[in-house]
């Protein structure tokens, strides 16, 4: 998509009367159900907005890599340790759609890698939780990537469109994701004693963190009206989290496991499952880097990146070479 | 040191024959030969293709939006271009 | 239906399983730490199409032996001296110029390889590598393109990838080594003739190294030997603790 080598038109920055009515204009579009594309005039914050969202979502995409990618060495079949390399890549693949998507903002991967690398960036705090059993990855494909879809199906309608179309191919590609992690938590729920401990245990740590996917309340999520006004956002965390409920709990009582939640219970007239209190520190704690394995994801990228800069340079260095020697052979 | 990023390239599909290469997005390489492989292992991982065009981003130049009005709207009402503007008797086929 | 030893036949495609199978371990390895996004793409694909070769072969593997195993009991109830896979693919992975080596050494040894078992009496066989011919190839270019760039890129890495060719170079021998199996499989029309695609093989490569302005290895380097018949370096038990921790762990266990 087009990004800074496009040449971008430099106007002058409008007047404060201009950019009233352009602003109008714009919100006129978004309220229409009209995309916006990469060279549409947009508001500043918009697109700081949407820079800053979609950088932090392929973030998540490519430090998601990492706790599932603990297991790929060890999956313990030849059938599951392909479903999982291809399940991985395809995270690799969405944090690239997605970086291609803010690229056409006018930010350049580089300067999102260097606000990852120096933990500036945020990312998805589920990914700072450690993989310790097999049915972690069932847990992580049925829990994590089943809440992910449920943030990610409204994104496809989302006002920006370089960014709707990257979800729109994100979500068809993802559709398999879910149900592998759950056909794994199926067959270790049904397995031997130590394998349905497992599946318990992995239920046990994923359950919570995967509730605080969908952020914070929305009485303290500071971006969700300006959000939605912008058709970014078309629901708020509380709605997307409540569904998230609703469909999941049957989904473990059919497995036989036991959510952990004291308070638990289904409100027979609204049909909702409610839920306990999630503990917020928690989740501050966790997106402010005291995870169990912020630093170890962190770690892994910076170490990736480092380790790959000599390949990179060489690239460049190669292609430097080609180009010397191709104008030097049109001037012979 | 600040890294000397590699370049952009803009990536085209073609997904059947008989269809016309389609943009998918971008990717970043330092070469055609290796952008067109980036490509493959990035766009047709579920035989989404058949070929490839890749193009660096800053070759490409393109309209600026500003200018839509003037561009696009002259076209709107030359109706006479469309074969429904155009009236043909009752019992006439094949035209 | 082939007039051949059937133990013949489980030991030749087992060998073939194996070297998918370890490759495509390794090849795992790097996910999550590949130089560039775009090549953790690229990475992962040649992991795939590796563990789907060994897939395939494992199981008629499993199925001409008829003791019930199948792929996964292949897999990974077997110690390092039952695996057959030849030494150059359980080298570690040590770094991206080594494992580009690696993998064009075995892709283009394989591309040949896969390209005259398409026409193996044995039909499974035959369709196995008809499938697997055209994986090698691309992995053959891309780890070949890679070569070029890293050999004629910068001086780090033109050092880098010559020290992986010079360490990697005495495993190349094996690949083209043939027992009295492949000799008798071959004579039933099974197996290749790999010792025939030596030559080919070199000058294929020698053209790589030519455009990356690498030395060319000498001949004259004594070669490893080994993989085939379950003599193995240390590596390849490391690699399979990891790999068969689970299934061996939890023997009783499906997954």
């Amino acid at each position: 998509m087009y990004t800074q080598g496009l040449d971008q038109a430099d106007t002058a920055a409008p007047s404060p009367e201009e950019e009233v009515q352009l602003r109008d204009a714009f919100q006129a579009r978004i309220d229409a159900e009209e995309k916006i594309e990469p060279r549409d005039w947009m508001p500043e914050d918009y697109r700081r907005t949407l820079v800053r969202q979609i950088s932090q979502h392929a973030h998540s995409e490519i430090v998601g890599m990492l706790p599932e990618g603990n297991w790929l060495t060890r999956a313990p079949s030849l059938k599951r340790k392909a479903i999982l390399l291809a399940k991985v890549q395809d995270e690799a693949g969405h944090g690239l759609y997605l970086y291609s998507a803010a690229e056409t903002l006018g930010t350049s991967r580089q300067e999102m890698l260097d606000q990852l690398l120096s933990g500036k960036a945020k990312y998805s705090s589920i990914f700072n939780y450690p993989t310790l059993n097999w049915a972690d990855i069932g847990a992580i494909g049925w829990l994590v990537d089943g809440a992910a879809i449920m943030n990610q199906i409204p994104l496809c309608r989302c006002s920006y469109g370089p960014y709707s179309r990257a979800m729109v191919r994100v979500c068809k590609e993802e559709s398999f994701h879910q149900r592998q992690g759950y056909e794994i938590m199926t067959v270790m729920a049904r397995g031997t004693d130590e394998q349905r401990q497992m599946a318990q245990d992995a239920l046990n740590r994923w359950w919570w963190p995967s509730l605080m996917m969908f952020g914070p309340s929305d009485g303290d999520s500071a971006h969700t009206a300006q959000s939605m006004a912008w058709k970014i956002k078309r629901f708020t965390n509380d709605e997307l989290r409540q569904k998230f409920v609703d469909v999941t709990v049957p989904q473990a009582h059919f497995l036989g496991l036991e959510i952990p939640d004291p308070d638990l219970a289904l409100d027979e007239e609204t049909g909702h499952w409610c839920f306990g209190e999630i503990d917020w520190q928690e989740f501050k704690q966790v997106l402010s880097g005291n995870g169990p394995c912020n630093a170890e994801r962190l770690g892994a990228r910076r170490s990736a990146h480092e380790e790959g800069s000599w390949v990179r340079q060489a690239l460049l260095a190669h292609a430097d070479k080609q180009r010397e020697r191709s104008s030097a052979h049109e001037a012979a | 040191m600040q890294e000397r990023e590699l370049p952009l390239w803009e990536v085209f599909i073609r997904s059947r024959t008989g269809l016309n290469h389609r943009h998918v997005g971008s990717l970043h390489a330092a070469d055609a030969a290796m952008a067109i492989q980036n490509a493959r292992d990035l766009y047709c991982r579920r035989q989404e293709g058949i070929g490839i065009w890749v193009v660096e981003s800053a070759a490409i130049h393109a309209s600026d939006p500003a200018d839509k009005d003037a561009l696009f709207d002259p076209a709107e009402d030359k109706i006479y271009r469309h074969p429904t503007f155009y009236d043909v008797p009752d019992g006439v086929e094949n035209i | 239906m082939t007039t051949c030893d059937q133990k013949d036949l489980f030991t030749y495609v087992l060998r073939l399983g194996d070297s998918g199978l370890v490759l495509g371990q390794r090849l795992s390895e790097w996910v999550g730490k590949a130089p560039m996004l775009e090549e953790e793409m690229a990475l992962a694909n040649m992991a795939l199409d590796m563990v789907g070769q060994a897939r395939n072969f494992l199981s008629y593997a499993g199925e001409v032996e008829g003791r019930g195993r199948g792929e996964d009991a292949l897999a990974m109830h077997r110690d390092v001296g039952s695996f057959s896979n030849l030494l150059l693919v359980e080298q570690p992975n040590r770094d991206f110029a080594y494992t580009m080596v690696r993998q064009y050494f075995y892709a283009s040894f394989a591309e040949r390889l896969f390209e005259q078992l398409q026409h193996s009496a044995d039909s499974r066989l035959a369709g196995i590598a008809a499938k697997a011919v055209k994986e090698c190839r691309y992995h053959a270019r891309h780890s070949g393109l890679w070569l070029v760039r890293l050999g004629d890129g910068t001086e780090e890495s033109h050092q880098r990838v010559a020290r992986a060719l010079e360490d990697l170079w005495p495993y190349t021998g094996e690949l083209f080594e043939m027992d009295e199996v492949d000799r008798r499989l071959l004579e039933a029309g099974v197996a290749a003739d790999v010792q025939a695609m030596r030559t080919e093989w070199r000058e294929a490569l020698n053209q790589v190294l030519v455009e990356a302005r690498l030395p060319l290895p000498s001949d004259e380097i004594w070669m490893h030997s080994g993989g085939r018949i379950g003599r193995h370096s240390e590596h390849l038990g490391h690699l399979l603790a990891t790999m068969q921790i689970l299934p061996r762990s939890y023997p009783d266990a499906n997954w």
